[in-house]
């Protein structure tokens, strides 16, 4: 039983930062119905700046402010730069240019900061935080941070005008054009807080996982699985379906675990955690597009 | 579309067979080393030519390539290993093994379009290398090691040397399968294939089975990537779970922007093209180290990101597509 709480418990803090990059890429697909392919290398790129700044001699929270704002503007410039000009160009040359950023994000900090893997330091202390036997530290700091970051988001786009206007131009950005926003901002800005939100998630889970530049290709398959079960067109979907995912996702590893204990039998574990995400992604894909909480959407031919 | 000029291909293929005969004459220019790096070239044309069928000629997006290649790679490693099948033999089984199963992934991605089927096929590409490593297989697959296989053996007591032997058995089966494409494409179920990806609707109301035919394409799609995954586990003599990752399929994505979507030239062109950087990177990166005095490790990557971004802003039809264009517009042609 202790076990068994102690893996919700884990798969709630890894249902965090799978929500936050969840978030960040349902932001980015509901103002301009692009997947962002290289959301998970964006925010690699991020923690690895955190990481500098840290080895520099700031402290973590200074550094993880620093490279939050840093995602911030950088998301905006590959906006405004890249992705713009391509506002109606065909699907495929979209997905290239995602591709092309996860390559270049990939590469370029392999280049800056070598292919070893780091340690990644936890600002929570070990005494005075979590609960014995239930959650560690460093997990329960996660998933405070991340609700934090989560219900500022909600905060600003519920009750603040920007927000308002950010919702408007991503909902109907002609009509949100007519009343005076200015849309093409709009959706900079909500790209610009896509990336930040990546770049909380990152540095959270780094470490966990360990630094180096692939450590996101996991989180990213299981980012897209938790927006698909949310629905992808809806944030707040996105939010509960990463919890959901984290939590599945231990699940089913220790069912595995115990089938083989009682049985012998080896069928599934944490080496099929990939297959596991791609599993729900292509079985929501297929038999319920919508998600939970998504909207169906209805084409007229 | 751009074509090739006929002649100029017949002149290609020719200098392609004849080029290696000379190797008593120029040894250090046609040296086995350059053999086997043009043979690689030729395994990647038919992965890109692979993915050209599906994504140039019927509108759908793979990123999932990879999987296709790693399935081929490993059917023909295990049946070499496990059956002591002869290396020939492996490619019409790679071959059916990866129709099946790119038959089997296109009935779901049926249901998807545009940016969801590259979702999925990104998704798979990310767990292709945990799917290897299952334990399950590992008898077969053997695990994170791999399997190791031998070169092909030159056959007949043919007076060449096993990369000589190497070039022309990949030649022949590239010739073969671009031929065989160009035929597909030239026919009633090319031209089914390519309304589909123009007007989905109109095709579908014109009679054409589309289902069918793109999973059908599916099949094919991936048949002609497996068989370049089987060639070059001949090639390399070894297959390992974690070099079938989303980087290859970024490769392929690359050779196909390159060279043209839409192209079955281009395919040749992009699929040389990305070996060819993927091999000056070393000698890229050295430059910029010793010369340029940064301290930055250039990969093959940042290249062809860049590239990749580049392309789709300048010439959206690719390398061939744009020089293609160029041209006529030399020669005064318009639209």
């Amino acid at each position: 039983m202790e076990q068994f709480t102690q893996q919700v418990a884990s798969g709630l803090a890894s249902g965090a930062i799978y929500a936050c990059v969840a978030l960040a890429l349902v932001m980015i697909y509901v103002s301009t119905d692009h997947i962002n392919f290289a959301q998970g290398e964006m925010a690699m790129f991020s923690t690895y700046i955190s990481w500098q700044l840290m080895s520099w001699g700031l402290s973590f929270w200074i550094a993880f402010i620093a490279a939050v704002a840093f995602s911030f503007v950088l998301g905006v410039i590959i906006e405004r730069a890249i992705l713009r000009p391509l506002h109606n160009a065909p699907v495929l040359s979209i997905v290239v240019v995602f591709i092309g950023l996860l390559a270049i994000c990939n590469s370029v900090a392999g280049a800056i900061w070598s292919y070893l893997i780091k340690e990644f330091p936890t600002p929570f202390p070990k005494s005075s935080f979590g609960i014995a036997g239930v959650i560690g530290p460093h997990q329960l700091g996660v998933v405070m941070v991340t609700l934090i970051v989560l219900g500022l988001l909600f905060v600003f786009f519920r009750y603040t005008p920007l927000g308002l206007a950010m919702r408007a131009a991503a909902q109907n950005p002609q009509m949100a054009r007519l009343v005076g926003v200015r849309v093409d901002w709009m959706l900079a800005l909500g790209w610009g807080l896509a990336a930040s939100v990546g770049a909380v998630a990152g540095i959270m889970v780094a470490h966990i996982v360990y630094l180096d530049p692939n450590m996101m290709g996991g989180i990213l398959l299981y980012a897209f699985a938790s927006a698909l079960v949310g629905g992808i067109s809806n944030p707040g979907g996105a939010v509960v379906g990463g919890f959901i995912v984290g939590v599945l996702e231990n699940m089913v590893a220790f069912a595995g675990n115990q089938i083989e204990k009682a049985t012998g039998v080896y069928i599934i574990g944490n080496g099929e955690k990939l297959t596991v995400a791609l599993i729900i992604v292509i079985t929501v894909l297929t038999v319920k597009p919508a998600g939970l909480f998504g909207r169906v959407v209805v084409k007229r031919v | 579309m751009p074509t090739f000029p006929k002649k100029l291909l017949w002149v290609l293929l020719a200098l392609a067979f004849l080029v290696p005969l000379l190797r008593p004459l120029f040894p250090e220019v046609v040296s086995d080393y350059r053999l086997f790096l043009v043979s690689t070239m030729i395994i990647a044309a038919i992965a890109v030519l692979g993915l050209n069928l599906l994504t140039g000629f019927n509108g759908q997006i793979s990123l999932g390539h990879c999987a296709f290649y790693a399935v081929g790679a490993y059917t023909a490693a295990v049946l070499m290993d496990h059956l002591n099948m002869p290396y020939w033999a492996t490619l019409p089984c790679a071959a059916v093994v990866c129709f099946i199963v790119g038959y089997l992934f296109g009935l779901p991605a049926l249901r998807l379009e545009g940016h969801y089927l590259a979702l999925a096929t990104f998704a798979l590409a990310l767990a292709v290398p945990q799917i290897l490593k299952y334990r399950w297989l590992e008898g077969l697959t053997g695990g994170v090691q791999g399997i190791v296989l031998s070169k092909p053996e030159v056959p007949f007591g043919l007076p060449l040397t096993e990369d000589q032997w190497l070039y022309y058995y990949c030649l022949i089966i590239m010739v073969v399968l671009y031929w065989a494409a160009a035929n597909l494409l030239d026919s009633r179920s090319g031209r089914a294939m390519m309304a589909i990806r123009d007007q989905y609707m109109a095709a579908d109301t014109m009679g054409i089975d589309t289902a069918l035919y793109k999973t059908v394409t599916f099949g094919i799609s991936a048949a002609y990537t497996g068989i370049a995954g089987a060639l070059s586990a001949s090639a390399i003599a070894f297959v390992a779970p974690d070099s079938f990752n989303i980087f290859l399929s970024i490769k392929f994505l690359i050779g196909l922007v390159v060279g043209g979507v839409g192209s079955l030239a281009g395919s040749v062109v992009g699929g040389i093209f990305y070996v060819l950087v993927d091999n000056s990177a070393q000698a890229l990166s050295m430059f910029v180290k010793n010369d340029l005095g940064l301290q930055f490790d250039l990969s093959a990557y940042t290249v062809f990101g860049i590239l990749l971004i580049v392309l789709m802003y300048t010439m959206p039809m690719g390398i061939v597509g744009g020089v293609y264009i160029a041209l006529r517009r030399l020669r005064g042609v318009r639209g």
